[in-house]
């Protein structure tokens, strides 16, 4: 069972009024209490069952200008006396920063909406069984599938944020996710595939014959892959990597790179990044979305902003303390983006298929290779090639290579946007990259 | 006795009886204890950024039988939350029926001191130490425009609870200490990154100002790339340099060489035993055993003592490394590779400190062996992908080799490669063997655990560079 508000509040007031005591000037504090029970199958037996009992308190405490925190597992107050003091003990011997502070009382949160995060059903793991059963039987019908794993997780959270300018607030989310991996086998060589779905309700979880059927379909699929020859040729990117491209966008235009300096994108704030098609949203008010939230990690309210508009940058991703060296408020983005999402292009999938000759389609990267710095970009890749609009051929052992700034330039967006996790694109399209092989 | 319930509703003989009667049919488990305490101070901008305390404390109870692995974990340590977690395996386990394997190897090694490193160096002195770092660096001139430094320092103790009642121990310190410099020149911006650390205290790595060194290295590496061209793309020969590069043979081949991925038959190298997988004269072991080394264990996270690992001798493949459970399905010992993050996570294989062992080349005859290729000296991250057994790394320092001589340095760049058929490229093995700085960090199912690599310069045939210039 997950604790109550009540429960929470308790301790972050406890925390609270005890830093003051020991001579904080401001604190900031959040208690979570979270339960996940996991269920993994492998070979349409059961592999492993996970049950997870998590407490978490995380104390910052200022003193004036200074700043240090704790984190901490165990709620006993015992434990957090003594872990309070060792708090402002190295709070008061820490350099001040005129940065440091808590947020704008006038930017805070004032109410909290339902945003329909919370599902209660419980899923007992004798029904997590019976999918995960389905989920591998879907998988393995076909013979060239030799292996399958099969995962549901169900997790249930409830916090609280709290801090000494009189901000406390949180709620109960919800989260159900289900997984399947897929190995297929030819002539003794094997790839790997999956499928996953995370939703806050239960009701909105995929079938599992559709999560099988499509891990397996894509295992199967990418057998018997060719290295191709180096080359400069347009990359399409699946919507399963495409999203990636706005995890780069976001930090880049998180403001910690921009007053560090560290971003491609410093001094780029309303010029074109983007082709003038391209409209980039994050908004953290959608109803069960998986990035939904009433305020962010500070407590700052959080609403809709346009990113990027026709192709500008027109916002970054603010936070207090960086906000405050840029001279710039808080918009609310202390922790990172919320339902990001490029809007949907024009052109439909196919069309974007034919709308050359041959372009390589990537469904999976491998490898770190983006440099936020310098916007350089190479990653391992795998997928297939596409001529006259079909898939003709799984290909690996590649990289793509290229730079952010220019390949930002050259996208082509279609028009397939689902919203199926908190950062979401339609499969993309990047006019010329540099494709390493033999 | 243990620690642990010092403070609860619970004795040491309470807890005992609790998990001899959970285990009572199954093959294997424990009742894991864990305290851990770490700090995290970070120097960025010119400033404290962040100063951080962390205390964290549970327990993962575990039980196993055939295949399967009942898990259930908490930071309430009390007799009604370990009932609970009880009655959870129990229920997961209900319809299997195992017989408790009782032998765990006794070691009376130690390969590093119970001492608290967060303790042991006054919080005053590291702040003092990451502002001497943040001036000495920027007194190498304008071009330095950021400079972070950080202090990672942990200390835990584990107790491992068997259902006969006995009591395992270990008490591990860690810490790493980090520098990282970005310089600009000419609108050009570039980044160096160096680290040292391992199971010492802070002052073992920093003293004698040898501070200065882990400085001086991270502005070396970006001084270099402020001065790269973009990288070639395509397929040629490829000189490692000693030391951190080594990542490669733990993404190329050591995933592949975890018993759980072999046992599931979803590894490249699971039909490969006994058979030829690399180059006469490539020998690699995974070693849990040198002193103080960031990858070490004097036990694994299942009690059982670290070895050395013979994985690859003289190309031939002769282990895997193995935990208790999938050493037991595979009919072979635990190699004392079985390791977890923390009480939250179950246990798995993984590696140690992963080495491959000197040759007889120096590293001055492969480059001059080399018509056109590249020299990689230092590496950020890489993965890989088990099944297809394609891997990949990120350059952070490398430069070209023109008919037998070292170019200009390039763009960082990923290598992409073929881990089962990668070894069998390696040419030349260098008689160079250096270990990394004590950095590496291996993430696994979610889980990211300390690591070690270590390797001499080799030269490989052919790998695919992925850069930009065709």
């Amino acid at each position: 069972m997950i604790r109550d508000q009540e429960f929470l509040k308790d301790i972050a007031s406890y925390c609270i009024e005890n830093s003051k005591k020991l001579g904080a000037t401001d604190v900031g504090v959040k208690v979570i209490h979270s339960v996940s029970e996991n269920v993994s199958f492998r070979n349409k037996k059961l592999d492993e069952s996970n049950r997870a009992d998590s407490f978490a308190v995380n104390l910052t405490t200022y003193v004036e200008k200074k700043k240090s925190s704790i984190n901490s597992s165990d709620l006993s107050k015992s434990n957090l006396e003594k872990l309070i003091e060792r708090c402002i003990d190295a709070t008061k011997i820490t350099p001040s920063d005129e940065n440091n502070s808590l947020p704008d009382k006038d930017l805070m949160s004032k109410e909290i909406r339902d945003l329909n995060l919370y599902d209660e059903t419980h899923y007992p793991n004798d029904k997590k069984i019976e999918f995960l059963k389905k989920v591998e039987e879907t998988a393995s019908k076909d013979e060239k599938i030799v292996n399958t794993e099969a995962g549901f997780t169900e997790n249930k959270n409830n916090f609280i944020l709290a801090n000494s300018n009189g901000f406390l607030g949180g709620y109960k989310t919800s989260n159900f996710s289900s997984s399947c991996v897929a190995v297929s086998r030819i002539n003794g060589a094997m790839e790997r595939d999956y499928e996953f779905g995370s939703t806050r309700f239960l009701e909105d979880m995929m079938e599992p014959e559709e999560i099988g059927k499509i891990a397996a379909d894509k295992a199967i699929k990418k057998l018997g892959p060719k290295k191709i020859k180096s080359e400069r040729i347009g990359v399409i990117f699946d919507k399963r990597i495409s999203k990636g491209i706005l995890g780069t966008l976001a930090s880049a235009i998180s403001a910690s790179a921009i007053a560090r300096g560290t971003s491609f994108l410093k001094n780029q704030i309303n010029s074109e990044v983007f082709p003038n098609s391209i409209n980039i949203i994050d908004d953290p008010k959608i109803e069960k979305g998986l990035g939904s939230q009433n305020f962010d990690s500070e407590g700052v309210e959080t609403n809709s902003l346009k990113l990027v508009e026709n192709g500008i940058l027109k916002n970054y991703l603010i936070d207090t303390y960086y906000g405050k060296k840029l001279n710039l408020k808080s918009n609310g983005r202390s922790g990172g983006t919320t339902n990001l999402y490029f809007e949907n292009g024009i052109l439909s999938f196919k069309d974007l298929l034919n709308s050359e000759k041959k372009f390589l389609y990537i469904t999976e990267t491998i490898g770190h290779g983006g440099n936020i710095i310098t916007g350089d970009y190479s990653v391992g890749a795998s997928g297939f090639m596409v001529e006259d609009g079909e898939l003709t051929y799984p290909v690996s052992e590649i990289t793509i290579a290229g730079n952010f700034k220019e390949m930002f330039k050259n996208i082509t967006l279609a028009n397939d946007l689902e919203m199926k996790y908190s950062t979401n694109a339609p499969t993309l399209l990047i006019n010329q990259m540099t494709v390493a092989g033999k | 006795m243990s620690n642990f319930f010092k403070e609860t509703d619970i004795d040491t003989s309470q807890a005992e009886a609790i998990v001899t009667e959970t285990l009572k049919n199954c093959d294997d488990g424990e009742l894991y204890l864990e305290n851990h305490k770490s700090e995290s101070i970070v120097l960025d901008d010119n400033k404290i950024k962040s100063s951080t305390y962390n205390s964290d404390q549970g327990y993962g109870f575990r039980a196993v039988t055939g295949e399967v692995v009942a898990y259930s974990h908490s930071n309430d340590i009390s007799k009604e939350s370990l009932r609970k977690s009880s009655d959870n395996l129990k229920d997961t386990l209900k319809s299997k029926k195992g017989t408790y394997n009782h032998e765990i190897p006794k070691t009376n090694s130690k390969y590093y001191e119970n001492i608290n490193p967060i303790e042991s160096k006054t919080f005053d002195s590291k702040i003092d130490l990451l502002k001497s770092v943040n001036n000495y660096l920027r007194s190498k001139g304008s071009i330095v425009n950021q400079v972070t430094a950080n202090f990672l320092g942990e200390h835990k103790s584990i107790e491992i609870i068997r259902s006969d009642n006995q009591i395992l121990k270990d008490d591990r310190p860690l810490v790493r200490f980090n520098v990282s410099v970005v310089l600009e020149k000419d609108g050009k911006k570039e980044t160096g990154v160096y680290g040292v650390g391992g199971r010492q205290s802070y002052d073992d790595y920093l003293k004698d100002g040898s501070w200065k060194d882990v400085c001086d290295e991270a502005f070396r590496i970006a001084n270099v790339n402020l001065e790269s061209k973009p990288a070639p793309a395509g397929e040629m020969k490829v000189v490692l340099g000693p030391g951190w590069p080594a990542i490669l043979i733990h993404e190329a081949i050591g995933h592949g060489l975890e018993g759980d991925f072999n046992r599931k038959k979803t590894s490249a190298f699971h039909s490969l035993m006994g058979q030829q997988v690399a180059s006469e004269g490539v020998t690699i072991v995974d070693d849990g055993t040198l002193h103080q080394r960031r990858g070490s264990l004097t036990i694994d996270d299942e009690g059982t003592p670290t070895e050395n690992t013979v994985l690859i001798e003289n190309g031939i493949l002769k282990n895997y490394m193995q935990d208790r459970l999938n050493a037991r399905l595979m009919g072979t010992k635990s190699t004392g590779s079985g390791r977890r993050e923390s009480y939250k996570h179950v246990v798995l294989p993984r590696m140690r400190n992963t080495m491959m062992l000197s040759g007889k080349y120096s590293q001055d005859e492969m480059i001059s062996s080399v018509d056109k290729g590249i020299f990689a000296v230092s590496f950020g991250g890489g993965q890989v992908d088990i099944t297809s057994g394609k891997f990949v790394f990120n350059c952070t320092e490398a430069y070209e080799i023109n008919n037998g001589k070292i170019g200009s340095p390039i763009k960082g760049a990923t290598l992409i490669g073929d881990g089962p058929s990668i070894l069998k490229e390696v040419s030349l093995v260098g008689n160079d063997m250096k270990l990394d700085p004590g950095i590496g960090t291996c993430g696994k199912a979610g889980q990211g655990v300390p690591v070690g690599v270590a390797q001499p310069s080799i030269l490989i045939n052919k790998m695919t560079v992925g850069g930009t210039k065709l």
